[in-house]
């Protein structure tokens, strides 16, 4: 490149200095590698990714990683306590059973734990059948009772004495895919009309706007709940899932839709569309081939923040009673049992699932800033 | 030689980037004279803007004023010079506006678009002039008028995204004149403006220099616009001074190879057919890399092996001009 | 600005209009209808309706007219009569069912939205201005997690800690004494002190958003030519700071009420249902399970219309506030 004075652009005003910009020249290095290396510097994102690839991969593996499978009931132990893995010389790891007293006025029944009692704890011992990957059947768990059928609850059991930490491992399977497939649905939906409106213009990007504008003022949960109501109650489980991922994605495609547009609107000026369209580059390609992989980047990080959104919608739908129903299990549904503050007020412990969502939601969110820093390595 | 109104003395403005540091402004050393005109001219990232920034400290982080003096002498000549550089907050805010005040090269965005250009010029009288509400609106009026803004009346209530591009200059000139500052640092103040309205700002700047007696210190690219109003010009590469000296020596005598390259490179009027614009060879190497000895050395047509690129040139004087350059030197210093 | 008044105004009616044709498409999707209600609800107890009661009942509803005949009947009594319809499984007119409840909604929306901007706005416009400090980094980090925790598990905390150290239950929003009394000021004082516990709640995850907005825009403003040129002047940094990036970052204040509303009354729906609060969303709730069309409808229908309405009235504010609206709208 050679330099004229004459020649030289005037820089932009102040906006970012002179040196830094003809750093930017002299520094290019591929894309994905740049989003990368910014990436690995946002401290909160890099600890994110950390806390969610072992919980999706123990979703993806519940039945070895959860102690039992998610209906086993004791029926006798509702609400039992949680217990405190020990290890002794003579014992190896075991936990304490429980022995139960009844209040004779109020019939309320009280757990302790009793030493006695004692339950040996095994490492891939046999239990509960399950199939790997749905596939395969198997019957070893990670960590269970020695003696399939004793009591084991770490996190405590709920109000049918079932295993909180079982079925907060099955649950994590629905409530962390939902947000992933839901904003799959989203970001098709989102990118396609998004794109029309932004690359026709006129007086379809008009009317795909007033409609944007109409369904992004609506309250979103009143109107989720109307939706799922509409649910037949004769759909099983997995329709019923489809059925509530399109409808959080139904709502979730707007705000996508707006910021595909944009890009769009403001691609349509630039040089590099222009050139290509003058080379006699067809629309298709000129969308494809140029204009989205330009801004591809930032729509994945736009998408990323929309995932623990969507989770969000489903834990609350199902809290309500109006997504996912027994005995589908997801971390919503497990905390419609604690709907009930006398009920938790017993059994604290069934507050688990909505930390569970607190963590993984917090997770998701410093992956998803991370990811829109990435997404400009430059500014 | 009377004594200058501003000097800078080896200023040092470095960026502290995560990967190294840039030494925008490394060892810059210029003389503004009373009421005269100090073009300051050079490639986009020779450092000149952030020069202009230094000198009222604007430079904001990553950028950090590291070194140097910036001397401000007042009227009499038994007063001691100010150093804007260790000047207390206090006494800075002071001086900056009413004694030396800034146009910038994009009004547009150099104004508040939610203020009224009234608002903003007479905020700045009420806070310099000590003057009630009244009064400072009246100078503001007449400051619009003076620039030549048509209805000033009317106009001092207007928002900048009311006026044409040119009318906005005039206007971010009304609120820079409206203290009567000293001096007036203009960085590329015509950039953004078509040519016609660009020499009119220029006539414009040079007719109220004669009526205020201020002096200017003008930051360009354009070696056109120097040459038009400029009684003296510094050239920079690279973040320090390579020439400097009067209007007239540097432009039509360029001792510095680099000027030299500089005043080939502008195309002139009824000079066709001479084959291509010279430009000046090569690019400006990367930030963080500084050449050895004379930062023009891989570049300079009179590169002398063995001694361009290991010593450092210091700035001499040759006729009426300071230069750095190795050509200079011994014999005459 | 008068023809942007109007042509807004105009504007907002067909939203209505469209929210209240969606509305009534969304609650006559169920398969189904009220009497299927009736008649589980009959089965359950072990009895069965004859086919001529079904279809009696589905006269009286006017269940058997078609779609949009029935539709018509709906909207033409609401915008004529301001009749909202028959509540099924109350046996009451809509109207009179939900009118205390939408007041007591509106107020929590309100006062959350107070709660949000008093809390919001000088927490991110100091998190801009002392980038990277301490104070900075806590007010991140609590944004992240107020956004991380869904409203009804804050309302469960809040409620578990209120019940288990205080032995109270903190739901509600009045004291068994006041539940049924008239309006008075020991009423109306007793509201406010059940308040505080569901605002605070419904205005958290809004509350974080608005932090970051406000700070990444008070950024994005800091380092604008137009603040460099102030500070030129010789204005003191605090006074400049506030009168030109502040003001300018300040937009969103206005524009933010269009889209902290919806989820406001969303966040109020859902709190009301944990905390048993006599707002819309108990109600709406139950009404959503048992097929109660014209409530579920009205409930909706209002929602959006206040949704609807706050933010024009933002808009307006916006273009009060920001000259370069104005410009843009006198000249459009």
């Amino acid at each position: 490149m050679v330099q004229t004075i004459q020649a030289q652009p005037a820089p932009p005003p102040q906006a970012e200095p002179e040196v830094v910009k003809s750093l930017r020249d002299h520094g290019a290095l591929p894309q994905w590698r740049l989003m990368w290396r910014q990436f690995r510097r946002h401290k909160l994102a890099l600890i994110g990714l950390i806390v969610l690839v072992p919980i999706y991969f123990i979703a993806v593996f519940s039945g070895f990683f959860a102690p039992a499978a998610s209906d086993s009931a004791h029926t006798a132990l509702p609400y039992a306590p949680p217990q405190r893995v020990h290890f002794s010389s003579e014992h190896g790891l075991f936990v304490y059973g429980y022995s139960s007293t009844r209040d004779q006025e109020t019939f309320e029944q009280t757990f302790t734990v009793d030493k006695n009692k004692i339950v040996d704890v095994g490492l891939f011992v046999r239990g509960d059948e399950y199939k790997i990957l749905g596939l395969i059947p198997s019957d070893i768990h990670l960590i269970g009772p020695v003696k399939a059928g004793d009591p084991f609850f770490l996190l405590g059991a709920d109000q049918s004495g079932r295993d909180l930490l079982s079925r907060l491992i099955h649950g994590a399977r629905v409530s962390l895919s939902i947000g992933l497939v839901g904003v799959l649905a989203a970001s098709v939906l989102g990118l396609l009309i998004g794109g029309i409106s932004g690359y026709l213009g006129g007086p379809i990007d008009n009317a795909i706007q007033r409609v944007i504008e109409f369904i992004m003022s609506i309250p979103t949960l009143p109107l989720w709940m109307a939706l799922s109501a509409s649910l037949p109650d004769s759909w099983g489980p997995l329709t019923r899932y489809f059925a509530i991922t399109v409808i959080l994605s139904l709502i979730g495609w707007t705000g996508l839709a707006r910021d595909v547009r944009g890009r769009f609107l403001s691609l349509r000026e630039e040089d590099f569309v222009m050139a290509a369209r003058l080379d006699g580059v067809s629309r298709g390609g000129i969308i494809f081939g140029h204009m989205v992989p330009s801004f591809a980047s930032h729509i994945i990080a736009t998408v990323s923040m929309a995932v623990p959104t969507m989770i969000l919608g489903e834990t609350s739908l199902s809290f309500l009673g109006l997504g996912l129903q027994a005995p589908a299990v997801s971390w919503g549904v497990l905390l419609e049992g604690a709907q009930n503050i006398r009920a938790v007020a017993t059994a604290p412990w069934l507050l688990a699932p909505g930390l569970a969502v607190v963590v993984v939601v917090l997770a998701m969110n410093f992956v998803g800033d991370g990811l829109r820093d990435a997404a400009d390595p430059y500014k | 030689m009377a004594q200058p109104l501003l000097e800078v003395r080896d200023l040092r403005t470095h960026f502290e980037l995560e990967d190294g540091v840039v030494k925008a402004v490394d060892g810059v050393s210029l003389t503004v004279r009373r009421g005269r005109t100090l073009a300051v001219v050079g490639e986009s990232g020779c450092g000149k803007s952030v020069t202009a920034r230094s000198i009222l400290r604007l430079v904001e982080h990553p950028a950090r004023i590291v070194g140097g003096q910036i001397l401000l002498y007042g009227d009499q000549p038994s007063d001691d010079p100010l150093d804007l550089l260790a000047a207390k907050d206090k006494r800075l805010r002071q001086v900056r506006w009413s004694e030396i005040a800034m146009v910038f090269q994009e009004p547009m965005a150099s104004l508040s678009l939610v203020h009224t250009i009234g608002d903003q010029i007479i905020e700045a009288i009420r806070l310099h002039g000590g003057v009630g509400k009244v009064e400072a609106r009246h100078r503001a009026i007449e400051f619009l008028g003076r620039v030549g803004i048509p209805d000033p009346k009317r106009r001092v209530d207007s928002y900048p995204f009311e006026l044409s591009g040119g009318m906005r200059q005039r206007a971010m000139i009304a609120m820079a004149l409206s203290c009567r500052p000293r001096l007036l640092i203009a960085d590329e103040p015509t950039t953004a403006l078509d040519v016609t309205t660009q020499a009119q700002i220029l006539d414009l700047l040079q007719d109220l220099q004669q009526e205020l007696g201020m002096a200017i210190m003008l930051i360009t690219h354009d070696l056109g616009v120097a040459a038009q109003v400029a009684d003296e010009v510094a050239v920079m590469y690279l973040g320090e001074v390579v020439e400097h000296g009067p209007a007239a020596s540097v432009l039509s005598e360029p001792k510095h190879p680099y000027t030299q390259a500089l005043v080939r490179s502008v195309p002139r009027l009824g000079q066709r057919g001479q084959g291509r614009l010279a430009a000046v060879r090569g690019t400006v190497p990367p930030p963080y890399e500084r050449p050895s000895g004379c930062r023009f050395h891989p570049r300079c047509d009179a590169f002398m092996a063995g001694k361009c690129d290991s010593t450092v040139p210091t700035r001499v004087r040759s006729d009426d001009t300071d230069v750095a350059c190795l050509l200079y030197g011994e014999e005459e210093r | 600005m008068l023809r942007y008044l109007a042509r807004r105004l105009g504007w907002m009616v067909v939203t209505l209009a469209a929210i209240s044709f969606v509305t009534f498409v969304v609650i006559k999707l169920p398969p189904g209808d009220y009497t299927s209600t009736v008649i589980a609800n009959a089965e359950a107890r072990g009895q069965a309706i004859p086919e001529s009661q079904i279809a009696e009942l589905k006269r009286h509803y006017g269940l058997d007219k078609p779609f949009l005949v029935q539709y018509w009947t709906w909207i033409s009594g609401v915008v004529l009569h301001g009749d909202l319809g028959q509540s099924f499984a109350w046996n009451q007119s809509v109207a009179s069912l939900i009118g205390n409840r939408v007041l007591l909604s509106i107020v929590l929306s309100i006062a959350s939205l107070l709660f949000v901007w008093s809390i919001a706005f000088p927490i991110g416009i100091y998190s801009a201005l002392r980038q990277y400090s301490p104070g900075d980094y806590l007010a991140s980090f609590l944004g992240f997690i107020g956004m991380a925790v869904p409203e009804f598990m804050l309302a469960l905390v809040m409620m578990y800690i209120g019940f288990r150290y205080f032995g109270q239950s903190v739901g509600g929003l009045f004291s068994p004494e006041y539940a049924d009394a008239a309006w008075n000021l020991g009423k109306l004082l007793d509201l406010i002190s059940h308040l505080w516990v569901p605002i605070v709640v419904v205005g958290v995850a809004g509350t974080a958003s608005l932090i970051r907005i406000t700070r990444a825009n008070l950024l994005d403003e800091l380092h604008k030519p137009y603040v460099a040129t102030a500070r030129a002047k010789g204005l003191p940094e605090w006074k400049l700071l506030l009168k030109y990036p502040v003001r300018m970052s300040l937009s969103p204040f206005f524009s933010t009420v269009g889209w902290l509303l919806p989820g406001l009354i969303s966040g109020e729906t859902i709190v009301s249902v944990v905390m048993s609060l006599p707002t819309s969303g108990p109600l709406l709730l139950s009404g959503v399970k048992s097929q109660d069309m014209y409530l579920v409808g009205s409930f909706v229908l209002i929602l959006s219309a206040l949704t609807v309405i706050g933010t024009m009235l933002s808009d307006l504010a916006l273009a009060w506030w920001d000259p370069r609206i104005r410009h843009r709208l006198s000249k459009g």
